[in-house]
C-alpha cells in the first residue's frame, strides 16, 4: 500500500516536471542539448560526459567522455583507484558538484528522458533524494554532527512523505536502522558516538529511507566489516528486487562488484577504459590496468609470495598525460600509445575496450608471460 | 623463534554512563619474534583498542605485557621513550595522522631526535635513508602531506614508525583507506621491511584475504574476546570457531563462478557494556545451546590452533579427530 501511495506520488511529480518543463523548453547551458531524449528503457542514460575543475589558472580534467547506461533493476559497477573520478560521475548525475570552480563541461545525463545536465535547480530538487539518493563515501562528513541519527533519519522521511506525523515518521525511521543493524536504544545517540562503520550504516539507512529509483553509491560499505558489509549488501540487491531499483555502486573493490553489479565499467584518469557484463570482465579482463588490478589483490584461494602492484602511481588529473592515460605505468605501452587518441574497440557482446594492444595483450595473458 | 612480546589476560574497560564497557576482555597473544600476527574483527571488537593498549597508548585495566621477557604493562615515565623505540604504530588514516603543517622531513624528524641514539651530525643521512626505504622520492622531502597521495602518505607513515628503529610494529588497519594497487605496494614494502630488519608485526585489520596474504598467525576477535587463535593458512582451511566461519563467508570473492556458501549472522551485536558472562556470540550463532552461557576457555584443538567454543570439538570431528590428545596433560 505504502508503495503505491509512492509510485503514484512520483508519476505525479515526474509528470509535473514535464509539465513545467514544456511550458518553457530553453536549452541547456551549452544550447546544443535537448532538454528531452528518446529514453528507450534506460533509466539513467550518460552521454558523453566531461566534468572539469578549475583550480587556480590549472583545469583538471576530471570525467572526459563517459557514457553508459543503467535500466531500472539492474546494477552498474564502477570501479578504479582514488582521483580517477568515479565520484565524480556520481556527483555530477546528482549535480552537487563543488560550486565553485566545477562544471560538467560536456554531455548529458538523461534520467527517464529528462536532462539532469541542464535542468534548473529548482526542478532537479524533486528528483535529488526522492528518487535518485546517493550514499556518500565518508560518513564523518555526511552526517550532521548535533543531531541524534533518529532525527536525521526521521527528518529524511518527514520530507519526502508530506503528510505523516512525526512520530509515524521516528517509527519508520527506527525500522529503518533496525535494517542496518543500530539498535533502538543506540538510536538517540549523536553520530561522534558510533563508529565509523555505524555511521556509515546510518547513512546507508537514510538514503534507502526514500525507496529511490535509482541509489548512486560512493564506497557504501569501504569503512564497514565484511559481515556487516554483506548485511548492507544483501539489503542493498533486496531493496533492488523488491522496488525494481537501479544501482550504480563506485568502489575500488573488485570483490564487492563480483558479487552485487549485473555491468562493470573499469575507469582510469577519468575514462572508461573497459566495461562490459561481469561475466566479460571477470573471466576475460582485457585491458592492461584492469588485469593489474586483478594482479595486485590478494587471493583468499590462492598462495602468492609476492603481489604485482601496478607499477608507480595514478598521474594527478592536473597532469595527465595525452594519448592513453594509463600508458606512463602501463608495460605494454607502444609508441602509438604517448600522444594517439585511443579507440574503443568492440568485444563482442557488451565489452568494450580502450586500448591500442588488446592483441598484444591478449596473447601475452594466454601464453601466461608475466611482465 | 621466541617471543618477542606476550600479553596475558589484557583487559581494557571504559567507565560509561551506563557500566564498564569491555573494549578488550582478557585477551592472550603472543608475537613471535619476526613474524606477523594478524588480528581480525568486526569495528567494535576491541582489536584497535588492543593495539593502543599494547603499545601504551592506553593503560590496560588488568592484565600484564611482556616485552622480550620483561614485565613492561605499566612502564615509568623514564622508561616509557625506551620502550616507544622499541614498539611504534602504524595508524589506519594517513591523512589524519600526519600533522598538516609538518613536511615529510619533520614529520621524520621528530622521532630521530627523541630517540636515545640520536646523532645531530647524521641526521640528514637517516631522513634521506629513511625516505629511500620506504620509497619516498627525495623531491617530496618538503611536501606537506595535503601535498601527497594516500599512498604516498602512508609511506611517510610506515618511515615514522620504523625511523627509531623498532622491534615491534602495531598496524593498525594500515592499508584499508588505500587503493588497490598501491595496497600491493605498501604490502610488499611492510613485508620487504620485515625481512630486512627482522621486524614483528600486529597486523590489525578487517580485510581477510590481505590477513591470509600477510600474516603467519591470525586471531579473531567478537566483542573484546580472542574467539579463534590459528596458523594462517589453517584458519582459513580448518575454521574452527563458528564465528570465524561467518566472517570468512562473508568476504566478497572475485571468483563470480563459485557461488558461496553464505552464513548470514542473524541478531545483532550484543551490547559491550556489562556482558553476561557467556559466549557473547551466542545469541547470532546458529550452533547455540545451553553450556553456552557458561564463561567460554581458550582451547588448543589443533597444534598452535586455539578457539573459545565450548561445541567447537563436536562441530568440527573431522577436523578434531587428529588432533592432539595429550593437550589435557
Amino acid at each position: 500500500m505504502k508503495d503505491e501511495i509512492n509510485e503514484e506520488h512520483s508519476k505525479h511529480e515526474k509528470h509535473d516536471i514535464q509539465n513545467k518543463h514544456n511550458k518553457r523548453d530553453k536549452p541547456g547551458r551549452h544550447g546544443r542539448h535537448r532538454f528531452h531524449h528518446d529514453h528507450g528503457d534506460e533509466l539513467l542514460k550518460v552521454e558523453h560526459l566531461s566534468v572539469e575543475y578549475t583550480a587556480g589558472k590549472k583545469t583538471v580534467h576530471a570525467v572526459n567522455d563517459v557514457s553508459f547506461d543503467i535500466r531500472s533493476g539492474e546494477s552498474l559497477g564502477i570501479v578504479g583507484e582514488s582521483g580517477c573520478g568515479k565520484s565524480t560521475i556520481a556527483k555530477a548525475i546528482l549535480r552537487i558538484l563543488p560550486d565553485r570552480g566545477a562544471r560538467i563541461s560536456d554531455g548529458s545525463i538523461y534520467y527517464e528522458g529528462l536532462d539532469l545536465a541542464h535542468m534548473p535547480e529548482k526542478k532537479l530538487e524533486h528528483i535529488r533524494g526522492s528518487r535518485i539518493s546517493m550514499v556518500f563515501q565518508d560518513p564523518m562528513t555526511a552526517l550532521n554532527p548535533v543531531k541524534r541519527v533518529i532525527q536525521q533519519v526521521s527528518s529524511v522521511i518527514a520530507l519526502h512523505n508530506p503528510g505523516i506525523s512525526k512520530r509515524e515518521a521516528v517509527k519508520r525511521g527506527t525500522e529503518m536502522l533496525k535494517r542496518v543493524g543500530i539498535t533502538p536504544d543506540r538510536s538517540r545517540d549523536y553520530p561522534h558516538q558510533f563508529s565509523g562503520g555505524m555511521q556509515q550504516r546510518v547513512e546507508v539507512a537514510i538514503a534507502l529511507s526514500c525507496n529511490p529509483d535509482l541509489l548512486l553509491a560512493d564506497e557504501p560499505t569501504t569503512a564497514l566489516d565484511v559481515t556487516i558489509q554483506a548485511q548492507v549488501l544483501d539489503m542493498m540487491k533486496d531493496l533492488m528486487r523488491q522496488r525494481n531499483t537501479a544501482l550504480l555502486l563506485i568502489t575500488h573493490n573488485l570483490g564487492i562488484v563480483a558479487e552485487t553489479c549485473d555491468y562493470v565499467a573499469v575507469i582510469y584518469g577519468g575514462e572508461i577504459v573497459e566495461s562490459g557484463s561481469r561475466e566479460e570482465i571477470f573471466d576475460n579482463p582485457a585491458h592492461p590496468y584492469t588485469i593489474g588490478l586483478f594482479g595486485a589483490i590478494p587471493d583468499i584461494n590462492t598462495d602468492t609470495d609476492r603481489l604485482q602492484p601496478i607499477k608507480g602511481i595514478m598521474p594527478e588529473p592536473t597532469e595527465l598525460p595525452p594519448g592513453c592515460k594509463f600508458h606512463t605505468r602501463c608495460p605494454y605501452a607502444t609508441e602509438e600509445c604517448l600522444d594517439e587518441p585511443v579507440p574503443v574497440a568492440e568485444l563482442g557482446g557488451k565489452h568494450k575496450c580502450k586500448c591500442h594492444n588488446i592483441s598484444a595483450v591478449k596473447a601475452n595473458q594466454a601464453g601466461e608471460v608475466i611482465v | 623463534m621466541s617471543a618477542l612480546l606476550e600479553i596475558k589476560g589484557i583487559k581494557r574497560y571504559f567507565e560509561m554512563p551506563k557500566g564498564a564497557l569491555h573494549a578488550v576482555d582478557d585477551v592472550n597473544m603472543t608475537f613471535e619474534e619476526g613474524t606477523t600476527m594478524g588480528v581480525v574483527g568486526e569495528s567494535g571488537c576491541g582489536k584497535s583498542t588492543l593495539a593502543r593498549t599494547i603499545i601504551h597508548l592506553q593503560k590496560p585495566t588488568a592484565g600484564k605485557i611482556y616485552f622480550e621477557g620483561q614485565d613492561v604493562t605499566y612502564p615509568s615515565r623514564r622508561e616509557l621513550p625506551k620502550l616507544r623505540e622499541q614498539m611504534q604504530i602504524i595508524f589506519q588514516d594517513p591523512y589524519m595522522t600526519l600533522n598538516p603543517r609538518y613536511t615529510v622531513e619533520d614529520t621524520l624528524k621528530e622521532p630521530l631526535i627523541l630517540s636515545s641514539r640520536h646523532q645531530k651530525a647524521d641526521l640528514d643521512t637517516q631522513i634521506r635513508k629513511l625516505m629511500d626505504m620506504v620509497g619516498i622520492s627525495g623531491k617530496l622531502r618538503m611536501a606537506y602531506p595535503h601535498e601527497l597521495s594516500g599512498g604516498r602518505r602512508q609511506r611517510v607513515g610506515i618511515g615514522r614508525a620504523i625511523a627509531m628503529n623498532p622491534k615491534f610494529i602495531a598496524c593498525d588497519e594500515p592499508v584499508s583507506a588505500l587503493d588497490v594497487s598501491i595496497q600491493a605496494q605498501i604490502i610488499n614494502l611492510l613485508q620487504d621491511l620485515q625481512k630486512e630488519f627482522g621486524l614483528t608485526y600486529m597486523f590489525v585489520t578487517h580485510d581477510m584475504s590481505v590477513v591470509r596474504h600477510i600474516s603467519h598467525n591470525i586471531s579473531v576477535m567478537y566483542l573484546g574476546q580472542l574467539v579463534e587463535t590459528s596458523p594462517a593458512k589453517e584458519l582459513f582451511s580448518k575454521t574452527l570457531h563458528p564465528y570465524s566461519r561467518a566472517l570468512l563467508s562473508a568476504i566478497p570473492s572475485i571468483n563470480i563462478h563459485k557461488p558461496k556458501q553464505r552464513v548470514l549472522l542473524k541478531g545483532e551485536l550484543i551490547s559491550p557494556i556489562n556482558p553476561k558472562p557467556g559466549c557473547r556470540f551466542a545469541l547470532r550463532c546458529p550452533y547455540a545451546a545451553e553450556t553456552c552461557a557458561n564463561p567460554q576457555k581458550l582451547e588448543e584443538l589443533l597444534p598452535g590452533h586455539f578457539v573459545s567454543c565450548c561445541r567447537a570439538r563436536e562441530l568440527n570431528p573431522a577436523h578434531c579427530a587428529d588432533g592432539i590428545s595429550t593437550m589435557a596433560t
